[in-house]
């Protein structure tokens, strides 16, 4: 057995424009994700039970389907019923593609998050929403300036983990397509037949992302503790 | 209070309240009035329904049934004008409750900024000036984690205080302190009381309450059981129940 990293000369930029669209990919997913599973949790904890209810539902039916089902339903099965999303030109890559894979993988993001934004609100002293309504704050002013935001810093690890695990995930939209990582990386391998070595550096490349991903997380946490 | 007073200077009237949680009888018909100006402390055994009755008052509980009335208007049935009748009713809790993701001064400033959207500069200013009342102008930048209990406790009641209420409700505010720092937020209810505050307090503090009130209500098991000058209860009280509380609590 003998190791070739030859052909790394070639195929370099592969890797490192593989990596680019899988961190923005993530980004995006993980924004979408935060945002929904916001609106997922307040609509989870509000008193009207049919929105309660449409939350759940969500919740089970999403984290109860392959992820890969969500995407190759958006990608495949919603244009087929007409619901195309449009192509943008110009953009230097095939948008449609692209904004399914966003799609899918924050829809699904979105189940996880709100269930972490839930447990975030449900730990946040009852006193403190108390104080605010008993000084004539409205639900949604105590929510925006007192609830979420401690909310937020007691979720700031587990939302750390969901990035770090989007990361991973979404090796799994080389399926419909998209030129991330893994999709580039499956290219070396198959022109230049190093699958060994082609693999090693994918690898590498992920953990570099995660481990940096997870590194400044907690920074952040520890800026947060100090400050309040 | 003398009774001559006349009508308009009922502040708060309380109708045949009752609470019910779950198969437990809270409240059995709680009936008074308090007038502008009173200083109000209510006594009586844990369980009695102290805090429930006083949480009423703002409606951060909803009584099963009766009414309180806020300057005529119901507080019970009150829909969207309830947080213009809580602007006006300051409370001060047990555990303090001070904003934890906010410092001293946002405290402070958040509420009178965002309803009743005060100027940020003049409500920074206002609230220096009341944290200098209390001896605590140097904790404005402080977050609530680094302040020992008196003193959040006292910028809970600037806090309450920066909305102007009408009244003031106290919830055992001294009962989470170390006994220490008890008397420094005593001192600051009584001049806030001899400032001409109307409040209902609810405490375990006899000393302040001989002292300060100048009507005592005492609760025994849902109901007001006495109602007085401290005078009459401490020295003059009428059934076996409150005697027995007094022998108790005066020990």
């Amino acid at each position: 057995m003998e190791l070739n990293f030859s052909f790394l000369g070639k195929y370099w930029p592969m890797f490192i424009r593989g990596a680019g669209t899988t961190l923005i990919l993530s980004v995006f997913t993980v924004v979408i994700g935060l945002i929904v599973g916001i609106v997922l949790a307040l609509m989870r904890l509000g008193k009207f039970k049919p929105i309660s209810l449409i939350s759940a539902a969500y919740t089970e039916f999403i984290r109860g389907t392959p992820l890969m089902v969500q995407i190759f339903f958006i990608f495949y099965a919603l244009p087929q019923m007409g619901l195309k999303i449009p192509q943008i030109t110009g953009l230097g890559f095939d948008f449609p593609r692209f904004a399914s894979g966003i799609l899918a993988m924050g829809l699904n993001s979105a189940a996880y998050v709100g269930e972490i934004v839930r447990a975030g609100i449900q730990a946040v002293d009852k006193g403190q929403t108390e104080a605010a309504r008993s000084l004539g704050m409205t639900g949604w002013q105590t929510m925006r300036h007192v609830v979420l935001p401690q909310a937020f810093k007691n979720i700031l690890p587990a939302l750390g983990n969901e990035f770090v695990t989007v990361i991973k995930e979404s090796s799994i939209v080389m399926t419909i397509g998209i030129t991330e990582l893994m999709f580039n990386t499956s290219q070396v391998y198959s022109s230049s037949f190093r699958y060994f070595e082609s693999l090693i550096i994918c690898a590498l490349v992920y953990f570099v992302m995660t481990f940096t991903t997870s590194r400044l997380l907690g920074v952040m946490e520890r800026r947060m503790k100090r400050s309040a | 209070m003398p009774d001559s007073l006349n009508k308009n200077d009922v502040i708060l009237e309380v109708r045949d309240l009752t609470m019910r949680f779950g198969k437990l009888d809270v409240l059995k018909g709680v009936n008074t009035v308090v007038r502008r100006g009173e200083v109000i402390v209510v006594i009586g055994a844990s369980g009695a329904g102290k805090s429930t009755f006083l949480r009423c008052l703002n409606r951060l509980e909803m009584p099963s049934s009766g009414d309180i009335l806020f300057e005529g208007e119901s507080v019970v049935h009150a829909g969207r004008n309830l947080n213009a009748l809580r602007e006006r009713i300051g409370m001060v809790f047990q555990q303090f409750n001070l904003f934890n993701n906010l410092n001293v001064l946002d405290n402070i400033t958040l509420a009178p900024t965002l309803v009743k959207k005060a100027d940020k500069a003049k409500a920074e200013e206002e609230a220096r000036a009341l944290l200098r009342r209390v001896g605590l102008e140097d904790k404005a930048s402080a977050f609530p984690a680094q302040l020992s209990g008196g003193q959040r406790q006292r910028i809970a009641i600037v806090r309450a205080l920066a909305m102007h209420p009408d009244v003031m409700l106290f919830d055992e505010p001294t009962s989470a302190l170390d006994p220490e720092m008890v008397g420094e937020v005593l001192d600051v209810m009584q001049r806030l009381a001899a400032d001409g505050m109307t409040m209902v307090v609810v405490s375990h503090e006899m000393g302040f309450a001989r002292k300060v009130a100048n009507r005592i209500l005492f609760m025994e098991d849902g109901v007001i059981a006495e109602d007085g000058s401290p005078e009459q209860i401490f020295e003059h009280p009428k059934s076996e129940r409150l005697r027995e509380f007094l022998s108790k609590v005066l020990h």
